[in-house]
């Protein structure tokens, strides 16, 4: 135990806007969740139960970004098949709160959910038992996409596939679950996917109390994890990781085992991701196959994009920014979203090649001109 | 072979399972050898890059590697790293690993260093940071991930940084060095990893005059306690550490000898010295193979 803060302690030198990043973080949502219960709703500093869950579902997406930058603005991963971790955690969210709904659905089955009445199934799927149980659906919603993050990277590491085709065969790895997750006779609802739930341990979803709670929480696991990030990518490991990014070769030739490395990092990347898909869910009230999705993938690079990769606050900034722009945008002119995130996508690469935080970095250089040679030395 | 004889030679009694054999870290090197090569064979697309290559390096020896572009050298290095799979032939370290069935980092970890024709180091990370991951350390990834520098090793990078006179550039980024100081930091990387035998690639190409007397300085120093061998293309250089110099031709040993003996040689005075005795000829032959 002394040891790990003593690890934890040692990292803190290195992410100077990790202090910062927490504590506005966890400053605002205190805030806004204050706003919500103690004002009253026609005060003009009141914050809806609507924005609450949205920021709450922005935070998710944070977490995501936070997990494609780990793997691509750290170790040169590009995945375009992170969307598959984070539905996959998701489902098994989803999974729990489907049972949880008992026979409060619409055909009244004590056991079976919904969709598998309208199916005619006797009895519940092998891979539905124990989703009754809370811990063990949250065990599964980390297990299951860092499963198959070490079975893909495993296979693809060790026989080193890289660049492109990597990219590539993550994208089919998510386009494939999507098709399998339509199929009805998967067991996981088919087309609709899981929905209607009702509560979370006990909790009614609709109540703002639950919605304030997952928002915190959320933005709690949100620093915890950005906390432990940074700490991992300011160790050697991260340092071992950053020459993978660099020159994987050189990196061999000193004597790391590059794959074991990218795997381990893969896996946790998933995780990261699929804890984020685990706390989606409860707030928008839905899963379904779209989530796996290419697109989806791709977005959540752009995100990272945006706010800078290689910098782990600039992937958070990014999801955040995009997403508003995001709901913003689509309530505007729903069908131009896409041109505008393809825009953007295009822009940043060209002109902003770091992203936001990149300017970030070229603003304090400039007016701050003896810092500026330090460290482009 | 009947299901009989195929269990006996599984339970021969004579032999133990590898898996349970004990690991044998220790560099073997009882006959002063730290080096064989055998029967070395490796062909790309027909090309012979290497052929027959018979080569021993004794324990502690500096030895240079000469030859025309196109006769192994860079090939060599790559097989023994590991980097390439040759067509068939033995490489041993000490007497007792084979480097054939193992990967670079296996081969690193072993003691083998190897220092690049074109200088590579960790652009993005500092001279310090560059030094720390090429220590001698566990590579696995809970030890590293779990890894602390301790005093020791500081003062380790420390007197690598004085010896690679990059002291004062210790937090900078090893990407803003001029070409000459990032082959000092490739060649600190190298040292820094206390290696057994040190594979050095054109350690003299791009250096000022006084860059390469250092450099010759530092090599001859380091061997003895370590094995070094070295490729250069810099006749003045290679005469200036060699003891032993190992000519290379189309993949094969062409002569071996001290660098006297070597430059009255006939044969190399045809194909490579040549360059010098014969003219341009030589050297045009040599242009259209790859290094």
């Amino acid at each position: 135990m002394s040891r790990l803060t003593a690890w934890f302690s040692e990292g803190r030198s290195s992410g100077k806007h990790t202090l910062p990043f927490v504590v506005i973080l966890l400053g605002v949502t205190l805030l806004a969740s204050a706003a919500n219960l103690f004002l009253p709703a026609d005060s003009a500093l009141y914050v809806s139960t609507y924005t609450i869950t949205l920021l709450g579902k922005y935070l998710c997406y944070a977490m995501l970004a936070l997990a494609v930058d780990i793997i691509w603005g750290y170790c040169g991963i590009l995945s375009l098949g992170h969307g598959a971790f984070f539905a996959l955690g998701g489902y098994a969210m989803g999974m729990y709160l489907m049972r949880q709904i008992g026979d409060r659905g619409v055909y009244g089955d004590p056991l079976l959910p919904d969709f598998m009445v309208f199916l005619d199934w006797k009895e519940l799927p092998w891979f539905w038992l124990g989703m009754d149980q809370f811990w063990f659906a949250m065990l599964m919603a980390v297990a299951v996409p860092g499963l198959l993050a070490f079975v893909f990277g495993w296979l693809a590491f060790r026989s080193r596939v890289t660049g492109v085709y990597l990219s590539i065969m993550t994208q089919a790895l998510t386009y494939a679950l999507l098709l399998a997750f339509f199929r009805n006779e998967m067991g996981f609802g088919g087309n609709n996917g899981l929905t209607d739930f009702k509560e979370i341990l006990g909790f009614s979803l609709q109540s703002d109390s639950t919605r304030i709670s997952l928002f915190i929480i959320t933005a709690l696991l949100l620093s915890v994890i950005f906390v432990i990030s940074q700490r991992i990518l300011s160790s050697r490991f991260g340092k071992v990781v950053l020459t993978i990014r660099d020159a994987e070769s050189r990196s061999r030739f000193i004597g790391y085992r590059t794959d074991r490395y990218k795997v381990w990092l893969f896996v946790y990347s998933a995780v990261i991701a699929g804890i984020a898909g685990a706390l989606y869910v409860p707030q928008v009230g839905i899963i379904n196959p779209g989530e796996f999705s290419p697109v989806n993938s791709i977005e959540m690079v752009i995100w990272v994009a945006v706010g800078g990769r290689g910098t782990l606050i600039g992937a958070v900034i990014g999801a955040l920014l995009v997403n508003y722009a995001k709901t913003r945008f689509t309530a505007i002119m729903p069908d131009a979203w896409l041109f505008a995130l393809g825009a953007m996508f295009v822009l940043v690469t060209l002109y902003l090649p770091k992203g936001l935080m990149g300017v970030y970095g070229q603003l304090k250089a400039k007016y701050r001109p003896t810092n500026a040679k330090e460290s482009q030395v | 072979m009947s299901a009989l004889d195929n269990t006996r030679e599984l339970f021969r009694r004579d032999q133990v399972w590898p898996f349970l054999a004990p690991a044998q870290s220790r560099v073997n090197v009882d006959n002063q050898m730290i080096l064989y090569v055998e029967d070395l064979n490796l062909s790309f697309d027909g090309f012979k890059a290497l052929n027959n290559l018979n080569l021993y390096i004794n324990d502690g020896e500096l030895r240079c590697l000469i030859g025309a572009n196109g006769a192994g050298k860079t090939t060599l290095m790559d097989v023994i790293t590991g980097k390439t799979q040759c067509d068939s032939g033995t490489v041993y370290f000490g007497q007792n690993h084979n480097l054939l069935n193992k990967d670079e980092a296996e081969i690193a970890q072993l003691g083998i260093g190897r220092k690049f024709q074109k200088p590579t180091v960790f652009e993005e990370q500092t001279v310090f940071d560059n030094l720390e991951l090429s220590l001698k350390t566990d590579k696995r990834v809970l030890p590293t991930l779990f890894s602390r520098l301790t005093p020791t090793q500081i003062d380790r990078i420390d007197e690598v940084l004085k010896t690679i006179g990059l002291a004062e550039h210790r937090f900078m980024l090893a990407g803003a060095l001029s070409h000459g100081q990032k082959q000092w930091l490739e060649i600190g990387m190298l040292l820094a990893a206390d290696p057994r035998l040190l594979l050095i690639d054109e350690p003299v190409a791009g250096m000022t005059a006084q860059e390469t007397e250092r450099t010759a300085e530092l090599l001859t120093s380091l061997a003895g306690e370590r094995t070094v061998i070295v490729v250069e293309h810099d006749m003045e250089f290679v005469r200036s550490i060699a003891r032993t110099v190992t000519v290379l031709h189309q993949g094969s040993v062409l002569a071996e000898g001290t660098m006297d003996q070597i430059q009255s040689n006939k044969d190399v005075i045809e194909v490579y010295l040549g360059e010098e005795a014969v003219g341009e000829k030589g050297a045009e032959q040599g242009k259209g193979e790859r290094a």
